[in-house]
């Protein structure tokens, strides 16, 4: 771990303008950026302690929304009575991600910037497009059973390891975005995390100095949601796939589904295709494999991950299977 | 107080985080802090090491590489155990696997150690190096024997003739990956210089070995060396030995005479220490329409590091597993520029029964017969190789007893028809049979006149229970209960013994601490009848009973404290041992294994492959448990190694680099709490009077043996999938699971 | 061997400035000791650390806190679980120096041989470790899971996460010391201790 100065931020602009400085970023919960400093995957030469900043409250909106701030513990946001009995899908995410202890410590903020588990990212020795641009992609033609099957590209093959975003995704959420001019933005969650292209060490939308300080999520829509994550470990252990689902029936019709994948791409996978193959259809089987074989119609895999191909879709039918059951 | 369940004696320093490991004795001055450097190349030399950035970097006060390490002892192969040989390091500027340490960075603090590690430059010339053991299989060579001169290969019989013969056959390859031990306790040490002594506080496994190592390699009068290993967080096999951090630590303690500590990162563990070889496997059986094994074919390939020969003994347990005329075993090994093999919990059976029960489960899915059958069927009478009696053999027992306590009766035969919601059910057995080894251990037994036993030797406890087991031998011994018992262990000044390894800790070191016990009786004996002062004076010691702290012949009564206190004030001690196997003529007489049967119930789900287990159960045969409590975990412990065996566990190399990918507990899949439901290990009464005068049999690693094949049966009763190529993970049962119609 | 010694010596003082200007950016010029102030165990204690310096690193190197350890310094086994203002956290995966006025509480103050913590007693009498190195982590994280259940929180084991009321079944306790491995595997104890305790039982 490279030598650093710490300071303690008191307040939001001027941790963003003390992060805008060369060499400089926040730390929240710090569970992935420690443990990257540590390999010195992260290098900063100074850390601005965000933690304290008020900012982990969960409040509702006018609208009906719900406003996490980004410092809120992930256990906190699992546990908010608002977010279970409305967002069950997001608290369901949380709980599959990580431990009890890392939840403690993990921010909102924190996990969507968490970086990929791709072992090569990993080796300092190894190259590696996102850690180190131009150094080549070490998982293509490497170990890559964990990779990306939708989304890669020839100079990364990176998935997101982010329960929560998928979860996220799925509830439309929105960024909510400060940087050292006080200027507030959101962006839409589709659009915060990005695909590698031939830039994979870019993730994020995220500027310099530019500090994630809360999440909206608009109001649930109808339908049952349902997170379910596959993985080889019964638990503590990242998605080899999800799948977060949203789906209301009517007298056997889907009136509206909403899918996201988790496991399988650089970002939250939410498809389209699949929700238009499933609204309006009649809520059965064959609907599903049909919005099954649509999402993964553009997926590609490695060889050791082709398997996530097909488990991504039978975890997409049983996932549609229970969630129309019970709306 | 033999046998009975009594609470571990260290257990309330280890609740309290009062029990002190290697890495956390203070010991004279501030110690200094070692970070290790590991190869990025898997293969080649070293052609230039620039360490001006780090001697720069703060806090830095050395920096070792092969420029400046001194000149080192070479392992000398007429040592006869590896784990007592010199372990050189930074020796010279060649590679000999990915991890392979290249420099030492000794600095201040931890942070500025390790920060300056990643400032050493080194150059290689890098060569192409074999790290793909499938591709290699046409290099396979024989080696000259395992470990105590037993055969690599053994043949009885014609196996082709009787598998020409046999009415029903199985002949499949199988494959085991590379696993890693992982303690908890990443290795570590401190080193403190003192004069031209070295005391090294080390988590190892044989403290004799250590010590004998590091002597070796630093070219030191052993007895220059102090070994202090109180708690060990862990060793599996990789403790076995000391490796580089502990050398490392120990140059560098002598060069700036500070004390230096060193541990290893969780990731250079899988570097840096050792690995289980991975192994092809193929299994022929032959059987007559009655299950009757006419032959049984078991050829085992495995990787071996290309510099150090490291066999691991797969086959022997098929040796004496099952009766069949017809027999055939052989060992080869793939030289490649892989980590070092070393042993790994049950070295040999761990591999070997996974595979072989494997194959036997497949034989009585083609025979349609009854898996528990189809074992009891073949129980041989005497060792079908070596043609000598079983010393306790109870199988069958095992068998039976698990096959009724599990419910077997209620498993379908035909795979693939159990359902209960979205898993599919399915039930597996297998055999586990390990072999009882001995080696030579000492332990001294002192008596104050306390009234205290003290017992000492430099036998460790690496979780397994030595502290409790030695106290209640020696309680039980000398008639007094377990409080007035003190044991003391893991230092070199006391007796040495062959340490914790093999199963033989438990066996090994409590006969020794029963000898020495019963030459300490004797002589408080002598020493009352013969003393005037004494109320046993002049009594008859034949009827003598030691209890309660005292000793009485025919109503006279004399507390032990008043006859040490009268006759020797300064202790009473006596010592007792045991020898080295081959000179046990009980070992060439008679097969001395443990035995068992493992159930496992699995679910395996029908949508995605997901593999969990749902409840097992383990019935052993062990000889003379010591303590009830301690030998159930431990056997439930090693069934769990069984279970990850079967379904995670594997180390993926690179074949690029030829280091390992998956190198930390994220991606190195060991069982959470969440894999792990129900699970009971019931041992059955026995005493195994050819094993020891305790009719004690060590079962540290019994529990693994063949856990992996019952649940990998389970998978296919489940699925109707067998996979053959371990472990069995999602994409390997995927393929073969129909889709869900509901 | 002493030669070796005396060169490698020489070398280190002769370290000369000019060299500096290959030391990288970042290794010069920064301060890297803090003055700070810990509440561990109920007691104030001041320390200098690194700003690198874990709270795990802090509690074992500095103040001598050893029950605390390191197993993998990655927040990937749990042996390293404290309670930081009665939540359970991995100190190897937060800095001392973001700790400042936290209430810090390790093993050490659950109890001590003689006078036990109800869980300490209870992985005693149930065997709930073997070689105890993953144990402090275990008992920490056991005493934060229970005071997590009593509050209601849900885990991945829950079926509804919508309902209040946790019903502290055996799945639900494995669930939730999922981030503590046992490489031991004394994992059926360790349950079985947590739901002694959890029934209320000896104490």
């Amino acid at each position: 771990m490279r030598p650093f100065t710490y300071e303690r931020a008191t307040d939001v602009p001027g941790a963003c303008a003390a992060a805008s400085r060369p060499g400089a970023t926040f730390i929240s919960g710090g569970t992935n950026l420690l443990d990257l400093m540590k390999l010195e995957i992260e290098r900063p030469s100074h850390l601005v302690d965000i933690s304290r900043l008020p900012l982990a409250d969960v409040d509702e909106l006018q609208d009906g929304a719900l406003r996490i701030g980004a410092q809120a513990a992930n256990s906190d946001v699992a546990a908010d009575p608002r977010v279970r009995t409305r967002y069950p899908v997001l608290s369901q995410a949380l709980v599959a991600g990580a431990s009890g202890q890392l939840r403690n410590k993990a921010s909102v903020g924190g996990n969507l910037v968490q970086r990929t588990r791709c072992p090569y990212f990993y080796d300092t020795a190894a190259g590696c497009n996102k850690r180190d641009p131009g150094s080549g992609c070490s998982a293509i033609g490497g170990f890559n059973r964990i990779h990306a099957v939708l989304g890669a590209s020839d100079s990364c093959i990176a998935t997101n390891p982010s329960d929560m975003a998928v979860a996220m995704s799925v509830l439309d959420a929105q960024i909510e975005l400060l940087d050292a001019d006080r200027s507030v933005r959101r962006v839409d969650i589709a659009d915060f995390h990005r695909l590698p292209g031939d830039t994979p060490h870019v993730e994020t939308v995220l500027r310099p100095g530019e500090m994630i300080t809360a999440v909206i999520l608009p109001p649930p829509p109808p339908g049952r949601q349902l997170y379910r994550k596959v993985r080889d470990r019964a638990s503590y252990e990242f998605a080899l796939v999800s799948v977060a689902a949203i789906v209301a029936t009517d007298r056997g019709t889907i009136s509206s589904a909403r899918v996201a994948f988790g496991g399988v791409a650089h970002k939250p996978w939410r498809s389209a295709d699949a929700e238009a193959a499933l609204t309006g259809r009649p809520a059965t089987m064959a609907t599903y494999r049909a919005a099954a074989e649509t999402a993964m119609r553009d997926a590609v895999g490695q060889g050791q991950n082709d398997f996530k191909i097909d488990l991504a879709r039978r975890t997409l039918c049983r996932t549609l299977v229970q969630a129309a059951q019970a709306s | 107080m033999i046998g009975q369940a009594l609470n571990r004696v260290d257990g309330p320093l280890k609740v309290t985080g009062g029990a002190t490991y290697a890495y956390e004795f203070r010991d004279g001055d501030q110690p200094l802090y070692g970070f290790v450097v590991g190869a990025t190349i898997g293969r080649g030399r070293i052609t230039g090491i620039d360490t001006t950035r780090v001697e720069s970097s703060p806090g830095v006060h050395l920096v070792l590489t092969h420029q400046n390490a001194p000149a080192q002892g070479a392992r000398d192969l007429s040592v006869p155990f590896e784990y007592w040989r010199a372990y050189p390091t930074l020796s010279s500027p060649d590679v000999h696997h990915h991890g392979e340490p290249v420099a030492l960075v000794v600095a201040a603090t931890f942070e500025q150690a390790r920060t300056a590690a990643n400032l050493v430059d080194v150059e290689y010339a890098a060569e192409q190096g074999s790290y793909d053991f499938a591709a290699c299989q046409d290099q396979a060579y024989a080696p000259e024997s395992l470990i105590f001169g037993i055969p690599a290969d053994t043949a009885v019989g014609d196996v082709d003739a009787g598998l020409r013969t046999a009415e029903v056959q199985v002949d499949e390859w199988y494959t085991t990956p590379y696993e890693f031990s992982q303690p908890m306790e990443p290795p570590a040490c401190l080193v403190v210089p003192d004069g031209d002594d070295l005391v090294v506080y080390t988590s190892c496994q044989i403290v004799d070995a250590a010590r004998a190592s590091i002597a070796a390699t630093l070219e030191l009068d052993p007895e220059r060396v102090h070994v202090v290993t109180q708690y060990v967080g862990g060793g599996f096999g990789s403790k076995l030995r000391i490796h580089g951090e502990t050398i490392l630590a120990a140059m560098a303690a002598r060069a700036l005479q500070r004390p230096v500590k060193v541990a290893l990162t969780r990731q250079q563990m899988f570097s840096s220490v050792s690995v289980r070889p991975t192994s092809s496997q193929r299994v022929r059986l032959g059987a007559e329409r009655d299950g009757r094994l006419v032959a049984i074919a078991h050829e085992v390939t495995m990787h071996t590091n290309r510099h150090v020969e490291f066999i691991e003994p797969t086959a022997t347990a098929t040796r004496s597993l099952y009766a069949a005329p017809n027999r055939l075993t052989s060992t080869r090994l793939v030289p490649l520029d892989v980590l070092r093999g070393e042993d790994v919990r049950a070295p040999g059976e761990a591999p070997g029964l996974l595979v072989v029960e494997s194959a036997v489960d497949e034989l009585a899915h083609a025979l349609g017969m009854d898996p528990v059958e189809l074992r009891i069927r073949n129980e041989p009478t005497v060792d079908p190789e070596r043609g000598v009696p079983y010393s306790d053999r109870h199988l069958v027992e095992c068998l039976r007893d698990g096959a009724d306590r599990f419910g077997w009766e209620r498993r379908l035969p035909e795979p693939a028809r159990r359902r209960d919601g979205r898993w599919l059910v399915g039930y597996g057995v297998a055999a586990a049979i390990r072999v009882h080894l001995q080696g030579p251990t000492k332990a001294a037994v002192r008596l104050g006149p306390d009234g205290i036993a003290v017992v000492e030797s430099d036998m460790t406890d690496i979780g397994t229970g030595t502290y409790t087991i030695l106290t209640q031998v020696a309680a039980e011994g000398l008639g007094l209960p377990p409080d007035r018992v003190r044991v003391e262990l893991g230092r070199s000044e006391f007796p040495p013994s062959v340490g914790s390894g093999g199963s033989w800790g438990a066996g090994n070191s409590s006969t020794a601490v029963h000898h020495a016990c019963t030459a300490l009786r004797e002589k408080l004996l002598a020493a009352a009848s013969s003393d005037v002062r004494s109320p046993l004076h002049g009594l008859d010691t034949a009827g003598a009973v030691f209890s309660g702290g005292s000793v009485s012949i025919d109503g006279a009564s004399e507390a032990l404290g008043e006859i040490v206190t009268r006759n020797c004030p300064e202790g009473l001690e006596a010592e007792g041992e045991t020898v080295l196997l081959t000179e046990e003529p009980n070992y060439g007489a008679y097969a001395i294994h443990t035995y068992g049967a493992h159930f496992a119930e699995v679910g395996v789900d029908a949508d995605t492959a997901e593999i969990r287990l749902r409840r097992m159960l383990g019935v052993f045969s062990v000889g003379r448990v010591l303590n009830a409590k301690t030998a159930r975990s431990q056997l439930i412990g090693g069934m769990i190694w069984g279970v990850s065996q079967a379904l995670a566990e594997e180390g993926v190399v690179d074949m690029r680099s030829g280091g390992f990918v998956n190198r930390d507990l994220a991606q190195y899949l060991v069982p959470v709490h969440a894999d792990i439901p129900e699970i009971d290990a019931v041992m059955l009464d026995g005493f195994d009077d050819k094993a020891n005068v305790l009719g004690v049999k060590g079962l540290g690693e019994l529990g693994i043996c063949g856990a992996g094949a019952a649940v990998a049966n389970a998978v296919f009763n489940a699925t109707g999938v067998r996979v053959r190529d371990f472990p069995i993970t999602i994409e390997k049962v995927l393929p073969g699971l129909p889709l869900t119609e509901v | 061997m002493l030669r070796w010694i005396a060169a490698r010596r020489r070398t280190v003082l002769t370290t000369s400035k000019a060299d500096e200007t290959d030391i990288e950016p970042g290794l010069r010029d920064i301060p890297e000791l803090s003055m700070i102030t810990l509440r561990i165990n109920g007691t104030k204690r001041d320390l200098e650390v690194d700003t690198r310096t874990t709270l795990l690193d802090a509690l074992r190197e500095h103040l001598g806190l050893t029950g605390t350890k390191k197993g993998c310094d990655h927040g990937q086994c749990g042996a390293c679980t404290v309670l930081v203002n009665g939540r359970r956290i991995n100190s190897c995966l937060t800095l001392a120096v973001m700790h400042e006025d936290d209430e810090i509480v390790t093993i050490e103050d659950l109890g001590e041989p003689g006078h036990l913590h109800p869980l300490q007693a209870a992985f005693v009498e149930c065997d709930g470790f073997q070689c105890g190195y993953c144990t402090s982590g275990q008992i920490c994280s056991a005493v934060g899971m229970l005071a997590e259940a009593a509050a209601g929180w849900p885990s991945h084991a829950t079926a509804d996460v919508s309902s209040s009321q946790i019903a502290l079944t055996d799945e639900e306790i494995r669930e939730r010391m999922s981030g503590n491995v046992c490489r031991c595997a004394a994992y059926p104890n360790i349950v079985a201790a947590i739901r002694v305790v959890a029934e209320g039982g000896p104490t």
